[in-house]
């Protein structure tokens, strides 16, 4: 099977600092990839050549067969790869369904005319994210905050909603970076499972950055490591356990 | 604690008497052929003196002015009004009503009253389209008087060379206006908020710079004369008809001939445009693209992720808001009669934008309010005309101190979802 999301000697430099060096990930349809490594390997900012916020400084990004490095960060959250952020980034004064409907801004009808005058088309395509955004809200258990403000919910439910409106946008990759931090025991585990069911369930494709090496460890098909920027070694959850390099530089520190 | 706040109100007053000693204090005279400098008056002098003693004092006592501005009871609009289900059941009665007064209104008052009014609805056109961009969109623009240069000159000039009816004209003055926003936005919206009201503030005197100088077309200076009015479906409101053939508005309903109708005419047509203007505005903040703007003022980092195109969203905004300033070009320049570059200087952007900030950025009903407060206190305060920048200064500050968040803080119209 093909790569969903190829990844060659990504590399990121600001001024002489090296942030990102050499990376290569690959992550295959319905996998969940972690990337791990102490703070400031550069986990975050691999992130950002892949979501087009920041432009790689060198190297390949192929998403579905097609060079995505270099494009806008709009236009890749387009092609179906979409992130989440280390800090919540909701819309706070906006209820939980206006996230959620911004989040289908593309998909609808947006011109003034159809607008202006309700069109049937209009009508029937407002219905449409409507029903996705219920839908949604349901899977994640927010549905009777859907009139809240988002920045009333708490903590772990942001987090939730984050997630449910990335999903929203229909993506084939999911980006999570650091979705547990912050969150209590029962809130991890039920993120575990809804992880494991986005990848069963509604077939899509995760890459995950986390600490959190209990959730990592039990959730991943693969695992890369990285340490100041550069590889330091990948496999399964196994390998990487037992890797003399990653005990030292990483899970030994812990 | 005492000593700094000392030195900030002897630094304050100290600027305060250079500057006004600068501008009122002395005055530049002629005298035949020459130029003679007069000190201010005895009595000016004194006011100067009670102005700056107000300046120290306040800078004093800050802490105790801001806490008395704080004591004073802000109106709360939530608390004044009846509750959201009988609200909900008034408000077309309260709007019937409103238009009904807006409409009687003018036969039974003064057509200095009228004109006043015109011209107020004027402002409120210009402080909604302006609103959308600053308020709704979180885009200051510090040249909006460009666009409505752009309306104000297409009617003109059209109506001038082309014999062009108003009718016709209102479309192409906002399309035209649109197009100058879109032509203005596509490179500059990527800059961020200062930058960006430079650009805005360039533009608007590169525009006025354009118009008094390319006197071949726009007459340069001594501006455009003689622009038709609006006509009711062809009937003009001259005391006698302009072309052979045509019927005016007294002659066709047989009545004697008052220049008051055309004044209230005029009145009536601002009012129908502000409605207009009030629906479109009120349906884009509940269509995607309302969502979208806010969303971009919350966050847009996170607009991005989720694939929205932040430079299509601002450009949108920023086109509507011209075209809005064209619509209102294209009346004030069919109300006038007369346009030329004076009437499109800085000040007037400062206006419009210091109504959209007094009323409260986003908030219609804030705007409108703001609109009306703008440009009847002037009127009211016509005897001190000379100071009409100062007390617009010390209104801003005293607002910024008392209420930041403007008149009516917006409240946007939140999506429910029906269960
Ligand atoms: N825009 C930037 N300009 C300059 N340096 C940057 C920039 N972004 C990140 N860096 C640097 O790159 C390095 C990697 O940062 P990054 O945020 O990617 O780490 P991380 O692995 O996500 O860490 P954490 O686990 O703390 O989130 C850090 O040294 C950081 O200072
Ligand atoms: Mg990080």
């Amino acid at each position: 099977m093909s790569l969903l999301l190829d990844v060659n000697g990504l590399t990121m430099r600001f001024g002489g600092l090296v942030a990102v060096d050499h990376v290569d990930l690959a992550v295959k349809h319905r996998q969940v990839v972690s990337i791990i490594g102490p703070n400031g390997a550069g986990k975050t900012t691999v992130f950002n050549c892949l979501s087009g916020f920041y432009i790689p400084t060198d190297g390949s990004v192929v998403f579905n067969g097609e060079q995505v490095a270099g494009m806008k960060d709009f236009q890749i959250s387009r092609k179906g790869l979409v992130r989440t952020f280390q800090h919540v980034r909701l819309f706070s004064k906006m209820t939980v369904i206006e996230n959620m409907l911004v989040a289908q801004h593309r998909h609808l009808k947006t011109d003034l005319i159809s607008g202006l005058f309700k069109t049937a088309a209009y009508r029937r395509q407002e219905q449409e994210a409507m029903d996705r955004a219920v839908y949604w809200l349901r899977e994640m258990d927010l549905l009777e905050f859907a009139n809240r403000e988002a920045g009333n919910l708490a903590y772990g439910q942001q987090r939730r909603l984050e997630i449910a409106r990335c999903m929203v946008t229909q993506p084939e990759l999911l980006l999570l970076d650091e979705p547990a931090a912050g969150l209590n025991p029962n809130e991890t585990k039920e993120l575990d499972e809804l992880i494991v069911r986005l990848r069963d369930e509604h077939e899509i494709s995760v890459l995950l950055i986390e600490h959190d090496m209990k959730l990592v460890m039990g959730i991943s098909d693969h695992i890369y490591v990285i340490a100041q920027g550069a590889p330091l070694a990948n496999g399964t959850p196994d390998e990487v356990k037992n890797n003399p390099d990653v005990i030292k530089a990483y899970l030994g520190e812990e | 604690m005492m000593r700094k706040r000392f030195y900030n109100a002897i630094f304050a007053s100290g600027i305060g008497f250079i500057l006004t000693c600068m501008m009122v204090g002395i005055s530049l005279n002629t005298e035949g052929t020459t130029l003679k400098v007069e000190g201010a008056s005895a009595a000016q002098w004194t006011w100067i003196g009670i102005g700056i003693s107000l300046v120290f004092l306040s800078q004093l006592f800050a802490g105790q002015v801001d806490a008395f501005l704080g004591a004073v009871p802000k109106p709360q609009l939530s608390k004044l009004l009846p509750e959201e289900g009988k609200r909900a059941m008034l408000k077309p009665w309260l709007l019937a009503a409103l238009l009904v007064v807006m409409l009687v209104w003018p036969f039974m008052v003064s057509r200095g009253s009228v004109d006043l009014a015109t011209l107020t609805l004027i402002y409120i056109m210009l402080g909604l389209g302006l609103n959308i961009v600053v308020g709704l969109a979180g885009l200051l623009d510090l040249g909006f008087v460009a666009f409505y240069a752009v309306g104000a000159y297409t009617y003109a000039l059209l109506s001038q060379y082309f014999g062009m009816s108003f009718w016709a004209c209102l479309p192409l003055s906002a399309g035209l206006a649109a197009l100058f926003g879109f032509l203005l936005g596509f490179p500059v919206l990527r800059l961020r908020g200062d930058y960006l009201a430079i650009v805005t503030l360039g533009f608007g005197e590169i525009i006025r710079i354009l118009l008094n100088n390319w006197t071949s077309v726009t007459g340069g200076p001594s501006g455009i004369s003689g622009i038709a009015k609006p006509s009711l479906f062809g009937l003009e409101f001259t005391r006698r008809a302009k072309e052979e053939g045509a019927t005016t508005f007294h002659e066709f309903f047989g009545i004697d001939y008052s220049s008051s109708y055309k004044v209230i005419f005029l009145y009536l047509i601002a009012v129908i445009l502000v409605c207009f203007v009030i629906y479109v505005i009120n349906r884009l903040m509940r269509m995607p693209i309302g969502r979208a703007w806010e969303a971009l003022r919350e966050d847009e980092i996170a607009c991005r992720s989720l694939g929205l195109n932040r430079t299509m969203i601002k450009l949108s905004a920023f086109t509507i808001g011209a075209s809005t300033a064209g619509f209102a070009g294209a009346f004030f320049s069919a109300r006038q009669g007369f346009i030329s570059p004076e009437s499109f200087i800085f000040i007037e952007s400062a206006i419009i934008l210091a109504i959209v900030v007094l009323g409260g950025m986003g908030s219609q009903v804030g705007v409108i309010l703001a609109a009306i407060v703008m440009t009847i206190l002037p009127e009211l305060a016509r005897e001190f005309s000379e100071y009409r920048m100062l007390l617009f200064g010390l209104l801003m500050v005293v607002m910024m101190r008392w209420r930041p968040e403007g008149l009516v803080p917006m409240k946007r119209p939140h999506l429910e979802l029906k269960t």
